[in-house]
């Protein structure tokens, strides 16, 4: 292309000087190359989404079947079957299926033949709990109370993977860290932010954020060992760990979270406004309150929308510290177990590739879409925020 | 001004008397600052007071290898060392590619273009994802993906399965808005004059920013690796399932060795110990030696930030 009069009419310029990218190659090149790496951000939340969520498609398709017991094809007539209906029965890949002869497969019937025998006879044996209406809805199961219920019991006789109890779990725990943390932090922003004086405030904020650094883990151990028994001693409820202790110490995670973007929030609101409010004889918490606040309030929502992201997503303290029980209960003092506990717990031990495996990369899936769209409101607000206040300020 | 001006305005003062309201909302505010405060420092002073007694250099450089819930033999070598290693390698991966990120959004983008908007969005995005996301990324993505790849099917995994690596490239991906942040913060701490000078004695830009640009924003590096590594350090959810194991026998050999970490083990030891009892002195000794690790590494970011801040007012 570069030989082109047209194009040498642009890259050379008067005098035969060059200009673009033909006078500096390398410099193009370093330009190019620092604008492709920056895009690494962009791919990574994409590739994210797309793992995640492909190894749950099958589940989400209904390519998978929990079923404990299988309708059953007799031995004898595998002639019958063609090739592809032979292997989805099996369950096998393409390429392990080249590889089996006539009489392994032949075999691997068999072994289904008996299998079925063995396989429990009750009436939901042969339900593929994997659907949706089995995920999200009550069912009366056999071996249970005759009600129906919601139950997440992914291991045993017949693989119960309703998922209401994981995300009440969750919301009520958030909801706790939420109703703990926020208040908190919003005032100590305020404080920080408004009255405080800039000495204080720069030693302030550091320390508050400092709590940000101490990790999820030790969160969790705190709340496990300290925290639990010091609740209990207080609020005197049955079950040691529950809802209540894992949202407390999940709030200890929200806080630095809140505490920031507030903070951030309150302080892009220009001085000029305070100064206003000061001259017309209102006191410094008047001006705070009434001036600064409702104009930095898009910014506080954004804090406390991404306080809830993280305290939804937070995995380690509510693995620690709620009790791990998948009972289906609104009380905040019962045992409870969360989406992220769920995942974090179960995968390790689930088949790879099985429907365990995918039911847990659904939930990953669910988690990471509601947290992408948490962050996304948030980070909208507190740009068109930031923007009205600086277009107002000048 | 006049006697009875100034009695007149103390009895003004007199006659409003105390202004309760704004005692009262300068004291909650203040005392909510103070309860996290008093909050951060009843859990470090917790941890410290139960943890000082095994906290020892026996228990720092002893190995795991004959007991790790027995309270006079265990160490924490191998976990100090899992953690570093993988921290590490994260560092490598992480600090390069953050910082070109950072140099792309202040030194080439325009500011109010869509590419940089979408760049922003995914960065400020990528910072809340919940941490188990991750893990789950680094098994769907780095180990049955890339590593099954790598393997093409062979019967002996090398690559398809959790080791050092996969751990450190997870990390990484997680911490990366860590490092644009604050490399991109001491970036625009620096006053366009000295770009400017640069410029004009002749040099391009891309010498600008490799010798007088990235040099002065070196702290503010410095400020978004040591953030990185303290919060990756202490993470557990995103090496679950990518790299760390319950026990080792040795020390890993290479990067595709899975490895024992410092906060898995806290909670190894705090949900599965055979004696909790027994165990909570080592317990304790190792949530200490975690803690030691992020909050000095926070501890210093901090510092060198409050640097970068002042010289930024200073030079605005």
């Amino acid at each position: 292309m570069t030989n082109t009069p047209a194009n040498a009419k642009r890259t050379v310029g008067w005098m035969g000087i060059h200009r673009g990218h033909q006078a500096r190659p390398l410099e193009w090149l370093a330009e190019k190359f620092i604008f492709l790496v920056s895009l690494t951000a962009i791919l990574m939340v994409f590739l994210i989404f797309v793992f995640v969520a492909r190894e749950a498609l099958p589940l989400v398709l209904g390519k998978m079947n929990s079923a404990a017991a299988r309708p059953v094809i007799a031995a004898k007539e595998m002639d019958k079957l063609k090739p592809e209906e032979l292997r989805t029965y099996l369950g096998l890949t393409a390429a392990e299926f080249k590889q089996l002869d006539k009489e392994a497969l032949q075999a691997l019937m068999e072994v289904r033949e008996e299998e079925a025998k063995e396989a429990p006879k009750d009436k939901d044996a042969t339900l593929n709990t994997t659907e949706w209406r089995y995920l999200f809805q009550p069912h009366q199961w056999s071996d249970s109370r005759p009600e129906d219920r919601y139950v997440w019991q992914p291991i045993g006789r017949i693989h119960k993977y309703n998922l209401m109890p994981l995300i009440i779990g969750s919301l009520k725990t958030t909801v706790v860290a939420l109703l703990f943390s926020v208040p908190l932090a919003l005032a100590a922003a305020l404080y920080v932010s408004q009255l405080a004086s800039p000495t204080m405030k720069e030693w302030l904020k550091p320390a508050i954020e400092l709590l940000s650094g101490v990790p999820s883990v030790v969160l969790g151990f705190f709340a496990l060992m300290v925290l639990a028994s010091f609740l209990q001693g207080v609020f005197g409820y049955q079950s040691r760990l529950n809802a209540f202790v894992a949202g407390i110490a999940l709030g200890l995670a929200v806080i630095p979270v809140v505490f920031s973007i507030a903070e951030d929030a309150l302080t892009s609101v220009p001085r000029a406004y305070t100064q206003a409010a000061l001259a017309l004889g209102a006191s410094k918490w008047q001006a705070a309150w009434q001036i600064v606040l409702p104009a930095a309030a898009p910014g506080v929502f954004a804090a406390v929308v991404l306080g809830f992201g993280r305290a939804i997503g937070e995995t380690m303290v509510v693995l620690m510290a709620s009790g791990n029980a998948s009972i289906m209960s609104f009380s905040l003092f019962d045992s409870t177990r969360s989406i992220t506990a769920t995942i974090a717990a179960e995968l390790a031990e689930a088949v790879f590739g099985g429907h365990h495996y995918r039911i847990l990369f659904l939930i990953g899936a669910m988690l990471f879409v509601v947290t992408f769209l948490t962050n996304l409101a948030g980070d909208l607000i507190m740009h068109r925020l930031k923007g009205r206040l600086e277009g107002k300020a000048k | 001004m006049t006697a009875t001006d100034a009695k007149a305005s103390r009895l003004d003062f007199r006659s409003r008397g105390f202004d309760f309201a704004s005692f009262a909302f300068t004291g909650i505010t203040g005392l909510a600052t103070l309860f996290i405060l008093a909050i951060l420092a009843i859990i470090i002073a917790n941890i410290v007071w139960h943890g000082w007694g095994t906290f020892s250099w026996r228990f720092l450089t002893g190995s795991a290898d004959q007991d790790m819930f027995d309270v006079n033999k265990a160490g924490v070598l191998p976990m100090v060392i899992g953690t570093a290693l993988r921290v590490l390698v994260m560092t490598i991966v992480v600090v390069p590619v953050g910082v070109i990120t950072a140099v792309y959004l202040t030194e080439y983008a325009h500011s109010t273009a869509l590419t940089t908007r979408v760049i922003r969005g995914a960065v400020n995005n990528l910072a809340g994802v919940p941490s188990i996301v991750f893990g789950l990324f680094g098994l769907g993505f780095f180990i049955s993906f890339i590593g099954r790849g790598l393997d093409g099917g062979a019967a002996e995994p090398l690559w398809g399965k959790p080791a050092i690596v996969w751990a450190s490239l997870t990390l990484s991906v997680m911490t990366l808005p860590l490092v644009i942040v604050a490399t991109e913060e001491s970036l625009r701490a620096i006053t366009p004059g000295l770009r400017e000078a640069s410029l004009a004695l002749g040099a391009t830009k891309l010498e600008t920013i490799i010798k007088i640009v990235l040099p002065e924003a070196l702290p503010g590096i410095l400020t978004g690796g040591i953030l990185a590594v303290g919060r990756a350090g202490g993470e557990v959810a995103p090496i679950l399932f990518t790299g760390a194991a319950y026990y080792m026998r040795d020390l890993p050999h290479s990067l595709t060795d899975q490895f024992m970490d410092l906060g898995y083990h806290v909670f190894i030891l705090s949900t599965q110990s055979p004696d909790i009892e027994k165990t909570r002195p080592i317990l304790f000794a190792t949530v200490l030696a975690l803690l030691l690790l992020t909050l000095s590494l926070n501890l210093v970011a901090v510092i060198v930030r409050a640097r970068v801040r002042k010289r930024m007012r200073a030079s605005h």
